[in-house]
């Protein structure tokens, strides 16, 4: 692979949100392990995945990334720079590159705030347009762009449906002409009808524009729908990393296995010929994670070497890389 | 589907919404007809009707929500006509209802084993002893480890999906004849998800029940159901076997909704998105609902509010096009 596709590069990258204890003299009793040491990167132009379950730290990757949260550890190389070392005041500059797009629109939109407000707020900070003439031409643009009319501008956001509200999200993400776009579950909240009209105006702004997407979600059909190359995450941990195809063809961790076999396919003639893994338990708490391999007391698998030794991240097939002691 | 003998008959059911807007017709002559056994699909998005659907067999409808007409017979009797006493006596006992949020339907006060007990106590008449038992015996069924120990804990011990479990173990507890789920597994990751709707497909064949299956997801309702009624705007809109469903859909929305959703088995280049939203329920049109958003719109949509009509046997469609444009 060639250094200058990469757009962005992680590094042993950590993320524990410490606990305390006691109000007057708090004490430090222990971590929330959310990311702990993961390592990845995102090309320029792909759309990266990422995907686990609830608690698995993938939001919280989402926002260190964008250094909404500092990292407690670890490198974010962001066009050769290492941007957890830059200070605040530069961080606003770092912010027309990378910009994020919510969960909820229901609450990443500010309700006292119109529409032409919102979008404008960004062009304003960043003072990329010199007159109120130019604002209102660009936020036009941004609207028309997203599939919305010139005369929403004015309205709020209450008065919009919630597929309605993304778009306002991905207008305002948009504003300053970004290269790389975190869309933390930017589907999950919006009806199934809606959904797939998020998806394709993404799409179709990624090709206009070559932007580069870190789409994190839970749901493995979307993911499958609009990624290229896939994150699986557990419990704070990169469990694999993979191409789409081969992903969803030949997973390796049985985590993943798993993950795939749970989602129930919109077709009953498929039914008979899927193999069904059920996982026992839940998702064990990031405090104190089992020992070894994370998965291990759910895993269908285990061997004694599993609840010993942590197994690292290995490529098994070319872009291809796995963390279980299986492979 | 099958004639004769039906467990549950839900008769041209109204229930509206009187709010300050206007009313909102929230279901609109719901017909439906449940047999011993069976798996019954609600397909629809927010706002179509489903969950107040349920409650109307329930009567757990509040105002400002009322039930304005139609029979809901069970086993022949109309509930509907049914004074509160007696129907406290059918609800839990007879039909029994689980809720997507396990946790809001939980007293979060009290112990797990004092809301299933008090539940056994008040409807079967057993006595603390024996109904602590059957408590602990109804949470072994749904499979919580260790469920002697466990019964004496509070509900924010428990992880989402062991919620869900009691929440299963207390519906079941009276052994009802029908178990009305409403959205189960949405608040849920898709290995809990999984691990959930196996269990209700378990237990719904050793207790010879029979379930309505809320949702808007269209693998689970291929996965888990035997017949599938789509709804939309508080009308029924197609109604048929699952096999119909999925292969023969002949009403846009359900076509749309199969097209649209992205499929972890087949990877499309782009989605076939439907347009725009649902209506808004306080303004609907006095043409067909779907009119607005659909592909096979003509000029004579936008004249009437289509019937429900049989294109073909056990096959219900309210689309004047329905027959040309089945799949």
């Amino acid at each position: 692979m060639d250094n200058n596709d990469i757009l962005l590069e992680v590094r042993n990258l950590k993320k524990y949100f410490p606990i305390k204890r006691g109000i007057v003299f708090s004490r430090h009793v222990g971590d929330v392990k959310a990311v702990d040491n993961i390592s990845f990167n995102i090309r320029k132009g792909e759309t990266l995945g990422l995907v686990g379950e609830s608690g698995c730290g993938k939001s919280t990757v989402a926002r260190v990334i964008i250094r909404l949260l500092e990292p407690t550890d670890g490198e974010i190389i962001f066009e050769g720079k290492d941007i957890t070392k830059i200070p605040q005041n530069e961080l606003r500059k770092l912010r027309r590159d990378m910009q994020i797009i919510f969960q909820d629109p229901y609450s990443a939109l500010n309700p006292r705030m119109t529409v032409s407000e919102i979008i404008g707020e960004p062009l304003e900070v960043h003072k990329v347009v010199n007159n109120s003439k130019e604002k209102q031409k660009r936020i036009q643009e941004l609207l028309e762009l997203v599939g919305l009319a010139p005369y929403h501008a004015n309205r709020y956001p209450h008065e919009f449906s919630g597929g309605q509200r993304q778009r306002i999200g991905i207008a305002r993400a948009l504003a300053l002409n970004p290269k790389f776009i975190v869309a933390d579950e930017p589907t999950s909240a919006l009806d199934v009808s809606v959904r797939a009209q998020i998806i394709n105006l993404m799409q179709d702004l990624q090709k206009e524009f070559g932007l580069t997407y870190l789409f994190i979600s839970h749901d493995l059909s979307v993911i499958r729908h609009i990624c290229d190359r896939i994150l699986v995450m557990y419990l704070g941990k990169l469990v694999e990393i993979a191409p789409n195809e081969e992903l969803y063809s030949s997973p390796l961790h049985p985590y993943t296995q798993a993950l795939l076999s749970a989602v129930p396919i919109p077709d009953p003639e498929v039914l008979g010929k899927r193999k069904k893994v059920i996982l026992l338990g839940d998702v064990p708490s990031p405090v104190n994670p089992p020992s070894g391999c994370r998965f291990h007391p759910r895993c269908p698998y285990v061997m004694d070497v599993c609840s010993k030794v942590e197994p690292q991240l290995k490529e098994i097939k070319k872009g291809h890389f796995t963390a279980c002691h299986l492979h | 589907m099958i004639n004769g003998e039906f467990l549950l008959e839900v008769k041209d059911l109204s229930t509206y919404f009187f709010t300050d807007e206007g009313i909102v017709k929230a279901v609109d002559g719901v017909s439906f007809k449940l047999s011993s056994g069976e798996s019954l699909g609600i397909l629809g998005e927010s706002g179509c009707g489903k969950s107040v659907t349920a409650l109307s067999i329930m009567r757990l409808v509040q105002p400002p929500g009322k039930i304005i007409s139609g029979e809901i017979l069970f086993k022949g009797e109309d509930l509907l006509k049914k004074p509160e006493e007696e129907m406290r006596q059918i609800r839990g006992n007879k039909i029994s209802m689980i809720f997507q949020d396990p946790m809001t339907s939980l007293n979060p006060v009290f112990t797990i084993g004092d809301q299933i007990i008090e539940a056994i106590i008040l409807h079967q008449g057993l006595d603390k002893r024996s109904a602590k038992k059957k408590a602990i015996e109804m949470l072994e069924l749904v499979r919580i480890p260790e469920a002697e120990k466990r019964i004496n804990d509070y509900p924010h011990q428990f992880s989402g999906g062991m919620r869900q479990r009691v929440m299963i173990a207390m519906a079941l507890s009276c052994n009802p004849s029908i178990l009305i789920a409403d959205e189960p597994t949405t608040a849920l990751d898709v290995t809990i998800q999984a691990q959930i709707l196996e269990l209700i497909k378990l237990l719904r064949k050793e207790f010879q029940m029979s379930t309505i299956l809320i949702t808007h997801d269209m693998g689970i309702v291929a996965e888990y159901c035997d017949n599938v009624l789509v709804m939309y705007a508080g009308k029924v809109v197609e109604y048929a076997d699952l096999k119909t469903i999925f292969k023969h859909s002949a009403h846009p929305y359900t076509i749309g909704l199969l097209e649209s959703v992205p499929r972890l088995d087949v990877r499309r280049e782009r989605l076939n998105a439907i347009e725009g939203q649902p209506p808004d329920l306080v303004a609907l049109p006095n043409y067909c609902y779907y009119a607005e958003r659909c592909p096979y719109r003509t000029k004579e949509c936008l004249e009437q509010i289509p019937e429900l009509v049989e294109i073909e046997k056990g096959h219900l469609v309210r689309c004047i096009h329905g027959e040309k444009i089945r799949r």
